[in-house]
Formats: structure tokens, C-alpha cells, sequence
């Protein structure tokens, strides 16, 4: 067919035709939505067991020299000179107008940075990185390496029976390890608010290990489970719960500025991110969750007695909850959590209100001594 | 009861004592997947043949449900409020949408019959 010749495909396009997976286009790439077993399946065997994502569309680069710490802050407000070798952070790509450009992952690696970008903002993201790079420091994409996510409470014991040191990782750490006798570079983190791992490969070696991790007991899962189980977690998504437009604070996304970045305001579009914490801003991402059984997709208008307030940026059903959950951005002053809110789908008001997430507590491994330190 | 007619939209049909009960096929709920939500139309509404109706929603999106046959809404399937699995299940019998009462019994026939709809179907449509 037409439409899905021009698509990329990745390592593991083979195998997700053996497995039934149904494909369509993502960001350019013909990925598995689902496979035989379904969405509400694959979502309910990551939250009681371990789920196997191909993430391969994913963009991977590494950051190289001397200073490519200090050169990446020049475009996100994180604290990267600070993170300790060893350990990955969660990250946003501002423009100078206070806008999200993309939401990445930047690991430190000891002699490198190490980028997980998403699929359909790598391109921008790269330019972006690499227009601000003093000499000496180089930007190196890795479209040679494929990216996969075990993901959900079983995922630690799956792994640990197939590379040495996992089990031992704390939340965010990160490790150069082999998986299945492939060199593969572990993370523990992901997309689903589940305990799991991302495992960075060589794309000749990701058949293997999705194969070995499969035979283990990890269900395969597609794009829509991704999906639910990121919504439930009330993990925003690029392009739809974040945009050019949203700041940082509107998106509930300031935990990712770093404590100095704050005192030295030396970020792109810091004056908007000031401006807003000090006055507070005229929108934020709020979790919702609406009466009834009845989903509101993205793109729902949100009103409160008959007057727009908002707008719904992504909205489904939580298989794991067995209702509908959305987010969404709202006027300040019904932000507020319990604030009643009413959803315009197809033209009548479903009753709702303003919900914390995540809506699916995250379980990921906390270190333990931190849960003992008063904050 | 009659044979069971297809509309291109996807829909069955089948006329049972005069009244045309209509549903989704069961290539439609598969490619749509887990259902979660069915929103059903007015009984008494008038509808012509061809004009949204009903919303399916899956896990993943919502769809629209088009009447094959233009009349009145007769009927909806209340089991499918508690219970809109049951068009993954038994998408052909227990799942079925709503009931028509057709302008003209006659305008089923002008729709596919099982042969012609899973050619339809396979075709990729």
C-alpha cells in the first residue's frame, strides 16, 4: 500500500510481523499499535507482569568533548554539569520563547552524554543541540542502535536472568552491560509509571534480545498500549500534551529545572518560566477524570458553567482503572483538583472534574535511603 | 428472519419481524479492538440511510456507526452500557447496536450480502 511504503522501519520490523502485530505509521516509522493479544491486554500484562516495547524509532545521540555538559544546558534548563556518571535525567529542549522543543533523556556516561529524543522531534532536536555547541564539542547521532522497553513489575527478574548488575540499579541509574551476550546500555526508567528498563543495543543485536527477553516472559506491546499506560501514568506526550507553545510551567514539567538553573535564569525562554512562577501561569496540564464511562479524546473543549475554560490534549480509557482518564490544559482558576468541570464531546457537557495523577500511582525503585530523608 | 445484509460502512443488518436490527461486523470490532463505550441514538430519532448515529469507542479511538437503512430508531441495546465488551464478543448476535423501523423493508436488499462483504473487507476497506 501507498502510504506505508515511504515508512522507516526498524531492526525488529520482521518480528513484529511474526508476532501479529498490526502496523501503522508513527513519526515516520510503520510500528506495531497492537498485536494479537490487543491494547487492553498488553496494558493489563505490563501492569501485573512485563511488557516488551519496540522504541527503536526513538532518536539516540551521543554528546562528546570537553564541556558537553555546559554545552547542553545552553538549551535546557536541567541540571546536566551536576548529574553524576551513572545516572540519566528527564529534560526539556526550550526555545528562546519560553516553548518546549521536546522532552528528552540525558544519561552521563563518564566520558560521554548519552540522548534519547522522541521519534518525531529528533530531526529538530539535533539541529537545535548542534547549533549550540561551542568547539571541541560534538553532537553524534546513533541511528545504528536500536532501543527497546521491558517494562513492569516483572521486568527486573526477566532481565536480571539475562545481564549482570540489573537488579541492583536504583531509578534512573544507568549501565553499560551485556544483554543476552549483546553490549547494550541499560537504563532504569520509561513511559509506562511501571518499574522497568530501556535497553540501548546495536540494531544487528535487538532481534536477539527482544527474542530472549520474549522467551522469558515478556508480553510483546504496541504504540497503544505505550499509550494508555503513559496517560494513566499522567506522562505528557510530545506534539500532543506538549507543544512549541506550552511552557514548562503551564505543563507542570518545572521538577526538570535544576535547583542553580533557577538562581542563574540562564536558559532559553527563562524570562517566560521566571514570569510564570512568580505571577503563576494563565493555563496548566491537569489530570482529568470524567463521570461515566464515556472517553474524551484530545482536542475536547472544556467548559465550566457554559464558558470555555480549556481544552483536552490527550484522553482514553485507563484499562487499568476501568473508567475513562484525560488530561488537558485549564484556566488557573480551575486547576484546582475537584474543581467540577464539563467536557463538550459531540455536543453535550459530560460532568468532570480536576484529578491529581498520576491517575496509576508510579511504581518505580526508588532508592530506599531516600525515602528515609525528610524533604 | 432474514439473511443478514452489509453495509460498506462496516454494519450488519438483518430484518426480524419487520424491524431492522443492526450491529457491527465482526472484522469491525476487530480491527477496532477492545470497545469501551457505545453511545447509542434516541429511540424515535428519524435517520436516512448513510447518517452517523451511534459512536463506538476503543481503547485507541472513536468511530462512527452509520445507519444502513433510512427510518426511525425503534430501539437500543441497554447491555451495551454496562457491558460494551459484549460487541468484541458476540459482535453478530448479543452485541447488536440498535433497531430500525425502515422507511422501506425493501432498502436492506440494495446492501451486500455475506459473500460480497467479505470480499469488501479483505480488499482492505
Amino acid at each position: 500500500m501507498a502510504e506505508t511504503e515511504s515508512l522507516l522501519e526498524t531492526p525488529l520490523a520482521g518480528l513484529h510481523r511474526e508476532l501479529g502485530g498490526r502496523m501503522v505509521g508513527f513519526a515516520g516509522y510503520a510500528m506495531p499499535v497492537q498485536y494479537a493479544a490487543g491494547i487492553m491486554a498488553e496494558h493489563l500484562a505490563c501492569r501485573s507482569s512485563a511488557a516488551l516495547f519496540d522504541v527503536s524509532h526513538m532518536g539516540q545521540a551521543e554528546l562528546r568533548g570537553e564541556g558537553a555538559a555546559a554545552a547542553l544546558e545552553r538549551v535546557t534548563p536541567a541540571e546536566v554539569a551536576a548529574l553524576r556518571p551513572g545516572r540519566q535525567r528527564y529534560a526539556l529542549l526550550m526555545n528562546r520563547f519560553g516553548g518546549i522543543v521536546d522532552d528528552f533523556m540525558v544519561a552521563n556516561l563518564g566520558d560521554r552524554l548519552f540522548l534519547v529524543l522522541n521519534a518525531s522531534r529528533k530531526a529538530v532536536d539535533l539541529e537545535a543541540i548542534g547549533a549550540a555547541l561551542p568547539a571541541g564539542v560534538a553532537l553524534v547521532p546513533r541511528p545504528d542502535r536500536a532501543l527497546l522497553a521491558l517494562q513492569g513489575p516483572g521486568a527486573e527478574s526477566i532481565l536480571a536472568g539475562l545481564a549482570e548488575g540489573v537488579a541492583a540499579m536504583p531509578f534512573m541509574g544507568v549501565l553499560e552491560t551485556s544483554v543476552a551476550g549483546i553490549p547494550a546500555l541499560v537504563t532504569r526508567s520509561g513511559y509506562t509509571g511501571e518499574d522497568g528498563f530501556e535497553i540501548g543495543i546495536p540494531a544487528e543485536g535487538a532481534e536477539t534480545v527482544a527474542r530472549a527477553l520474549l522467551a522469558a516472559g515478556a508480553a510483546p506491546a504496541g504504540l497503544g498500549a505505550r499509550d494508555s499506560l503513559r496517560l494513566e501514568a499522567g506522562l505528557p506526550l510530545y506534539g500532543q500534551d506538549i507543544d512549541e507553545t506550552t511552557s514548562p510551567v503551564e505543563a507542570a514539567l518545572t521538577f526538570s529545572i535544576g535547583k542553580r538553573r533557577r538562581l542563574a535564569w540562564d536558559f532559553p525562554g527563562a524570562e517566560r518560566v521566571r514570569e510564570e512562577l512568580d505571577s503563576g501561569p494563565k493555563r496548566l496540564r491537569v489530570g482529568i477524570v470524567p463521570d461515566g464511562r464515556q472517553p474524551a479524546r484530545a482536542h475536547t473543549p472544556i467548559a465550566q458553567g457554559g464558558i470555555t475554560v480549556g481544552e483536552v490534549t490527550s484522553g482514553g480509557f485507563g484499562p487499568s482503572l476501568g473508567v475513562p482518564v484525560a488530561m488537558g490544559y485549564v484556566a488557573r482558576a480551575a486547576a484546582e483538583d475537584g474543581t467540577a468541570l464539563e467536557l463538550m464531546v459531540r455536543g453535550r457537557a459530560i460532568p468532570a472534574r480536576v484529578a491529581p495523577t498520576p491517575f496509576v500511582p508510579h511504581r518505580y525503585k526508588r532508592t530506599p535511603i531516600l525515602q528515609g530523608v525528610a524533604p | 428472519m432474514s439473511q443478514t445484509r452489509f453495509a460498506e460502512s462496516h454494519e450488519w443488518v438483518r430484518l426480524d419481524d419487520g424491524l431492522a436490527v443492526v450491529g457491527i461486523s465482526t472484522h469491525a470490532q476487530d480491527a477496532l479492538g477492545d470497545v469501551v463505550f457505545v453511545d447509542l441514538p434516541e429511540p424515535g430519532r428519524e435517520v436516512e440511510a448513510g447518517e452517523a448515529v451511534a459512536v463506538v469507542e476503543s481503547v485507541k479511538a472513536a468511530s462512527d456507526i452509520y445507519a444502513p437503512v433510512a427510518g426511525t430508531i425503534a430501539a437500543v441495546n441497554a447491555a451495551l452500557v454496562d457491558d460494551p465488551a459484549l460487541v468484541n464478543r458476540d459482535p453478530m448476535g448479543e452485541g447488536w447496536f440498535f433497531t430500525i423501523t425502515p422507511r422501506d423493508a425493501a432498502d436492506a436488499d440494495k446492501l451486500m450480502d455475506a459473500d460480497a462483504y467479505a470480499k469488501h473487507a479483505e480488499a482492505g476497506n
